[in-house]
């Protein structure tokens, strides 16, 4: 297909929902949580109900991705009026329809939130969880359908990358992400265009671009989202990176604890080929892009870029030392740029919208929204996204709705096992890269798990190690053994067998493994037990006192 | 010869063989090969392991090497039905374990372990993304939203007295 046609079939469909736009729109959520909700069934009830109800012609019902409060699910959403009901049961819909679509009454009693606030809103959009947020990698999940190409088509769907096929140079569009400040969204934060510009640089008549969806951090579920709610956005900003850098073949490589997401993606890449969107002369252009998925197999290490590109190579899954980069020599010794999801998500609006725009949001280190997912002792869990720098406590007690059963707030964890503890003394901490380094803490991917006062925290620093422990590929023998004996010490402390020359011994090793190990796994390994030590320093006393 | 032979009497080697000519016999498919043999069978039987090794010619220690390494591959049966429970940080912090302890009490099953009659198999995984609705428990593929220990093993007698 060239660009005509499909310029034709854009403006088609975006007439069509022109004339649709006082349309009833019912969007029900469909991403993973929800799904094992029941929200299905409730979809299918409410299509019968709608037929029943001979409104067939002025409602439509949509399946969509993720919209937020995972933990209020089933979620459905009416649209113009975006009155949001919740934990919503194929008994309920009858009721629903004929109040909200009929008599124009909202369910008072189903609304969003409606059993914890005691004014819930009936635009959802006024409510705090939402109104706080500003959402740019998330913008459509949750308004659109996942599965269909012409939805994301009239949400300015791959608008970036005819832009950027048609009127930018590989140069110019290195030069927007540049300008944009955008970091790395996968955890360590190094500068998107950057990284763009040397793999750009390093010339070879093959090169790939890796989508890093292996997304292992216990308690973050960002990526799954993003792919499952809006799977067009990845691919674009793959195509758009893939053009920058001059590679025609790219992989995405999705963990395999996410069935949905990668059911997705596949079908997403199906309708893009179809559309030209995807394959060779994309768009009646010289430019070539393919894109194929692999599935990871349950390693955690494979998120460490140079473990991801063994095991797309059909390998274990072993990291190498670097250099050399994949920048210079990655999938089968070719420059290679590997991003995360949510950087990929967060390409089209920088298109779309200039790097100076994206520059101006967050803080001047540190640009842009960035995705979290909420989880742990929390009222609204779920997935949220906030500018950078916005505070700890903005997140917890503003948008995630305060602590569950009024306990008190003892920290959040961030960066999952690589990251560590933020105490109470900083919940007015601005979340971005550098001031969570400073408090020995990382952004990492965006898991943010909410501790309460009943939360142990020597045993957290001790799970997480056990869990690095596991997931050590064994390479090298800082992590290997490192990792084994901090664990066992860290068993020992909370059995109450522990000794102060434990503790030191702690401190030495974390030391000794954060300097010395291979990859990213071993070097922050250590983090949640520094960072328990650093800020909860009293509860390993306590527990060797005993 | 063994490897025709097995492909004459097991029809799921046919999806294998098709996966494996499809990425042209080449070894860096070999875990998307290894991905459908494990659906096909639920886990991988030693025959079938060697049958992709000969097929793909490489040594089999390549491939027992790559299948231990991930932990998605599985040797041993898991089970007619599976519990697996999420352990991830959220599911941690909101008493995954008490439901593990719940279930090795009633059922005497550590996490790994199948039962005698290889009814029931119990695992846990690092985080199936469900951190929302934590604890999370998936039963035969089906995931339970904030699962409580009681249910869940109501649950599962239900499903292993059933026919």
């Amino acid at each position: 297909m060239n660009r005509q046609d499909l310029q034709t079939i854009i403006s088609a469909e975006k007439e069509k929902d022109q004339t649709n736009k006082n349309k009833n729109k019912v969007c029900v959520c469909c991403g993973a949580s929800c799904i094992s909700s029941g929200s299905e069934e409730v979809i299918k009830k409410l299509q019968e109900e709608i037929i029943i109800k001979g409104m067939n012609a002025d409602v439509e019902v949509i399946p969509t991705g993720c919209m937020g409060p995972c933990n209020q699910g089933p979620l459905v959403k009416f649209l113009p009026d975006y009155t949001m009901y919740q934990k919503v049961n194929s008994t309920d819909v009858e009721h629903i329809v004929q109040n909200q679509l009929i008599d124009k009454k909202p369910v008072e009693n189903l609304l969003l939130f409606s059993d914890s606030r005691p004014q819930p809103f009936i635009n959802a959009q006024e409510d705090p969880f939402f109104k706080k947020q500003m959402k740019i990698a998330l913008k459509d999940c949750g308004d659109i359908n996942p599965e269909k190409i012409e939805d994301y088509f009239v949400h300015d769907g791959y608008k970036a990358l005819d832009k950027v096929l048609f009127q930018m140079s590989p140069e110019e569009v290195i030069a927007e992400i540049r300008q944009s400040r955008m970091r790395g969204r996968g955890g360590a934060g190094y500068p998107t265009g950057l990284k763009w510009e040397t793999v750009y640089k390093y010339v070879n008549d093959q090169k790939y671009v890796i989508c890093n969806g292996d997304e292992g951090d216990p308690g973050a579920f960002m990526d799954r989202s993003v792919l499952e709610g809006n799977p067009h956005r990845v691919l674009e900003g793959m195509a758009i990176a893939a053009y920058a850098i001059g590679a025609n073949k790219g992989y995405a490589y999705i963990r395999g604890e996410y069935p949905l997401a990668i059911k997705r993606i596949e079908l997403a890449i199906k309708q893009a080929k179809k559309s030209g969107i995807l394959g060779s002369n994309i768009l009646g252009t010289p430019f070539s892009f393919d894109v194929e998925v692999r599935i990871g197999a349950g390693a955690f290490v494979c998120g460490e870029e140079t473990a991801l590109i063994a095991s797309i190579e059909g390998k274990r899954g072993t990291p190498k030392p670097r250099p050399p980069f994949p920048a210079e020599s990655g999938l089968w010794g070719k420059p290679t740029l590997i991003n995360n999801v949510e950087t990929f998500a967060g390409i089209a609006p920088i298109i779309n919208n200039g790097g100076e725009w994206y520059s101006e949001i967050g803080t001047p280190k540190s640009a842009g929204t960035k995705v979290f997912a909420l989880a742990g002792k929390i009222n609204y869990s779920g997935l949220i996204e906030v500018p950078m720098g916005t505070s700890l406590r903005e997140i917890i007690f503003e948008i995630g709705g305060g602590m569950q059963g009024n306990k008190a707030f003892k920290a959040a964890q961030t960066g999952g096992p690589s990251g560590g503890c933020i105490p109470s003394a900083h919940l007015d901490v601005k979340m971005d890269y550098e001031s969570l380094i400073s408090l020995g803490s990382i952004m990492g991917s965006g898991g943010l798990i909410i501790m309460d006062e009943s939360s142990d925290m020597v045993d957290v620093a001790r799970y997480f190690m056990e869990f690095c422990m596991d997931e050590s590929c064994g390479k090298c023998v800082p992590c290997r053994v490192g990792t084994k004996m901090m664990h066992d010490l860290l068993q020992k402390i909370c059995d109450n067998n522990g000794t102060t020359i434990d503790v030191q011994r702690l401190e030495e090793l974390a030391g000794y493994v954060k300097e010395t190990s291979l990859c990213g796994l071993g070097a922050s390994a250590p983090n949640p037990l520094l960072s328990t030590l650093r800020h909860f320093r009293h509860e390993y006393d306590n527990k060797i006192e005993q | 010869m063994l490897n025709q032979e097995l492909a004459k009497t097991d029809p799921r080697v046919k999806l294998i063989a098709a996966k494996i000519k499809k990425g042209n016999y080449k070894a860096d498919a070999l875990i998307e090969i290894l991905h459908s043999a494990q659906n096909a069978y639920g886990y991988l039987p030693m025959n079938v392991l060697r049958y992709i090794t000969k097929e793909l010619r490489l040594p089999p220690s390549r491939v027992y090497s790559t299948v231990t390494f991930y932990h998605f591959f599985s040797l041993k049966s898991k089970g007619e039905h599976t519990c697996l429970v999420c352990t991830g940080t959220a599911c941690y912090v909101k008493g995954a374990q008490l439901i593990l302890n719940e279930i090795e009490k009633q059922f005497a099953l550590k996490p790994g372990q199948v039962s005698a009659d290889n009814k029931l198999g119990v695992q846990v995984a690092r985080c199936i993304g469900a951190c929302g609705l934590a604890p999370a428990v998936v039963l035969d593929d089906e995931v339970q939203a904030k699962a409580n220990a009681g249910d869940i093993i109501n649950k599962i007698n239900a499903k292993i007295v059933a026919p």
